[in-house]
């Protein structure tokens, strides 16, 4: 099972995540069209790239956005919940572990305790997140199932995870349990709003290239995010 | 497939179609019909896939429902923080729908998405900034307009707006004669107090070619004069065009696209024909927006450009100051208190934050910013077509208290506005809620101010 499991499940969720994402890139710049969108955007390549630049750079760094500075709460606990998302399954020794078995590769970790203290971060902050989606009235009235779902996808191999790295009763079900929702979670990346993660870079551009090349972006100082 | 009478899916084409529905007062019969109006949902359907692309449907599908975008909006803050005004629950429940719904939606949903498209987004584009993702959701209500517009759901005025851009080239009626007799009549009207005034019509070559808002041969026309006065003084060899000379676009409030790019091709048409260094257009935002930002993509122009280089009234104004053409009493600045309104769609959507704010720097003494203020100021209440729709006059009103606390809060009595839109907004204001305030374009204001040259002087 474990075999079956980290071996060609794995290979599976890793190719249907990394095609699925790919085809959701080509399909969202073939669909682009300068005149339905309203946007020059191959005219003006350097007013554009400088827009995508800023409108990503302004978002992905806390606090760099108005929307940002303005809650600083909720900045906190969502940079961190995405930290942990990100920094735990990328640098975890348990991971590095497997790819150095499997093809001799190197990897870069991080300190066990960082990254007990991160999924412990990951967990808290996501729980809030939860409940915040129920405590505000502006954002429970946009709610759906599937955001809720997607967030217990999200941290389902969190929680798993822990548990078996701690050792808790009944290790090899949490293993098995992480692994199987880490690949769940993989396989669903492509097909559900978690897509963001490279969809984020898309949409963040796109609207940079607007700013940037038609809405006062060759004439001003360039929009503050 | 019912249609109504003066309410149907048809575009107005002729002078009888658009004088049947201004007979029709305050649209009565008109929303009446709108009520059996159907939905050709094939049609809808088929516009949807074709228009309906990458962009849209990646907004409408990756929308974390995260509420950030909430406080972005003034009809959210102003109704009592109610969660239905969240830009991202109404954009979710009116084009959302239509679009999971592959257009199978009823006249029912059609007028809900009318009402909401026309009566709690100004397209004012707010939202779009305080997005994580960047969702721009007066974009999608803009479009969702133009499908409202395509099925015959579109408010009276903005029917009737539209038409009137279609058989006239220009709103409010005025016609290309009208047009050039206004500008004689305000020459004679001032040529005492102005020696050598001239409005120099159809002149080829000019440095500057000046367009207007039809609302301003309508019902301003002082400040065509005024405008005519300021090139004079400021030494600008420039010129009007005797068509293609209204830069405004009720059409684009409306949704009505084919009607947008006959308007502005009538615009660039004139650029071309009497190839001007550059355009100046008057203190409008909307129009601006038309002409200069959105124009040149109805138009197909691949370059997003206009014929010639465009720039809006504050840019030229700016220029004047800085370059000394234009030269300002120092006794004669404001010494009151003074705040500005941003207009949203030449500020946030074009980025002509500063040249605002230079030219305050020139006539004001004690210049006071709104908070917020620039590309992140809040919309005046009565864009996007808003200010002229009857029907939502009480939401335009709630909307209103937005921008009148935002001016009590600088503690300033004039409000300076250079935008026909955020003008008449202001005024209504006044009216609604009497707190004491007035409002003024730039060019009355300059025209106070500035130091005539000898050779210019009124005669004894």
């Amino acid at each position: 099972m474990y075999d079956f499991l980290t071996g060609p499940a794995l290979w599976l969720a890793f190719i249907v995540c990394g095609a699925g994402l790919l085809t959701r890139i080509v399909w969202y710049v073939y669909g682009l069209n300068w005149q339905l969108d309203r946007v020059a955007y191959t005219r003006h390549p350097l007013a554009g790239l400088k827009g995508a630049l800023r409108s990503i750079l302004h978002w992905l760094i806390p606090f760099a956005a108005r929307n940002w500075r303005l809650r600083p709460l909720f900045t906190v606990t969502f940079f961190l919940f995405h930290l942990g998302l990100i920094l735990v399954p990328l640098f975890l020794e348990g991971h590095a572990v497997l790819l150095e078995q499997g093809w001799g590769i190197a990897w870069p970790t991080i300190p066990m305790w960082l990254a007990d203290a991160l999924t412990l971060i990951a967990l808290a902050t996501g729980l809030a997140i939860l409940v915040r989606r129920f405590a505000l009235p502006e954002v429970r009235i946009l709610t759906t199932g599937s955001d809720v779902l997607i967030l217990i996808l999200a941290m389902a191999p969190f929680l798993t995870g822990f548990l078996a790295v701690q050792q808790a009763p009944g290790y090899q079900f949490w293993l098995l349990t992480h692994i199987v929702t880490g690949e769940i979670l993989l396989i669903s990346i492509p097909f559900t709003r978690l897509s963001h993660m490279i969809m984020f870079f898309l949409t963040r551009a796109q609207i940079g290239m607007d700013f940037g090349i038609k809405r006062g972006g060759m004439k001003g100082r360039g929009i503050a995010w | 497939m019912p249609e109504g009478q003066l309410c149907n899916k048809n575009p107005i084409q002729t002078k009888e179609e658009l004088d049947a529905l201004l007979a029709d007062k305050g649209g009565k019969q008109y929303y009446q019909e709108m009520l059996d109006l159907e939905v050709d949902t094939a049609k809808l359907k088929a516009s949807l896939d074709k228009t309906c692309k990458s962009r849209m449907r990646t907004w409408l599908e990756i929308c974390a429902h995260c509420g950030l975008c909430a406080d972005s909006c003034f009809f959210y803050l102003t109704n009592n923080r109610d969660p239905k005004q969240v830009p991202a629950y109404k954009i979710q429940s009116t084009l959302g729908h239509i679009v999971r719904k592959k257009g199978k939606v009823d006249a029912k949903h059609m007028i809900m998405c009318m009402d909401t498209a026309w009566s709690k987004c100004t397209c004012c584009n707010r939202c779009g900034m305080y997005c994580p993702y960047g969702i721009d959701m007066g974009v999608m209500f803009s479009y969702l307009r133009g499908l409202c517009f395509s099925q015959g759901f579109v408010p009276w005025e903005m029917k009737i707006g539209s038409g009137m851009h279609r058989v006239y080239q220009a709103q409010m009626a005025v016609t290309d004669e009208d047009w050039v007799d206004t500008c004689e009549w305000m020459c004679e009207e001032y040529e005492d107090d102005w020696p050598c005034l001239t409005i120099p019509v159809d002149k080829e070559n000019a440095d500057i070619l000046y367009l207007v808002n039809a609302r301003e041969p309508m019902h301003y026309p002082d400040d065509i004069a005024e405008a005519a006065i300021l090139f004079h003084i400021a030494g600008e060899d420039w010129t009007v065009s005797s068509t293609g000379w209204d830069m405004t676009s009720l059409s684009m409030f409306a949704g009505d696209w084919e009607s947008a790019r006959m308007q502005v091709d009538k615009v660039y048409e004139a650029m071309e024909r009497l190839r001007p260094k550059r355009m100046v257009g008057t203190e409008c935002g909307h129009a601006f927006r038309a002409t200069v930002t959105e124009g040149p993509y109805w138009a197909g122009r691949k370059n997003g450009q206009t014929p010639v280089p465009s720039f809006h009234y504050v840019e030229w104004a700016a220029e004047a100051l800085r370059s000394g053409k234009l030269k300002i009493d120092p006794a004669k600045k404001i010494k009151e208190p003074v705040t500005l309104q941003d207009s949203c769609n030449y500020i946030r959507n074009h980025g002509l934050t500063e040249s605002t704010r230079e030219i305050m720097s020139y006539i004001a003494e004690d210049f006071r910013e709104m908070n917020p203020n620039r590309e992140h100021n809040f919309c005046c209440g009565g864009g996007g077509g808003l200010n002229g729709i009857g029907r939502y006059r009480k939401e335009r009103n709630i909307g209103l208290k937005q921008k009148r606390d935002q001016i009590l809060s600088t503690g300033c009595n004039l409000v300076v506005t250079p935008c026909h839109n955020c003008f008449d907004a202001v005024r209504d204001l006044e009216e609604v809620f009497q707190v004491g305030i007035s409002w003024s374009f730039l060019k009355p204001l300059l025209l106070k101010m500035v130091e005539v040259p000898e050779h210019l002087q009124p005669r004894e």
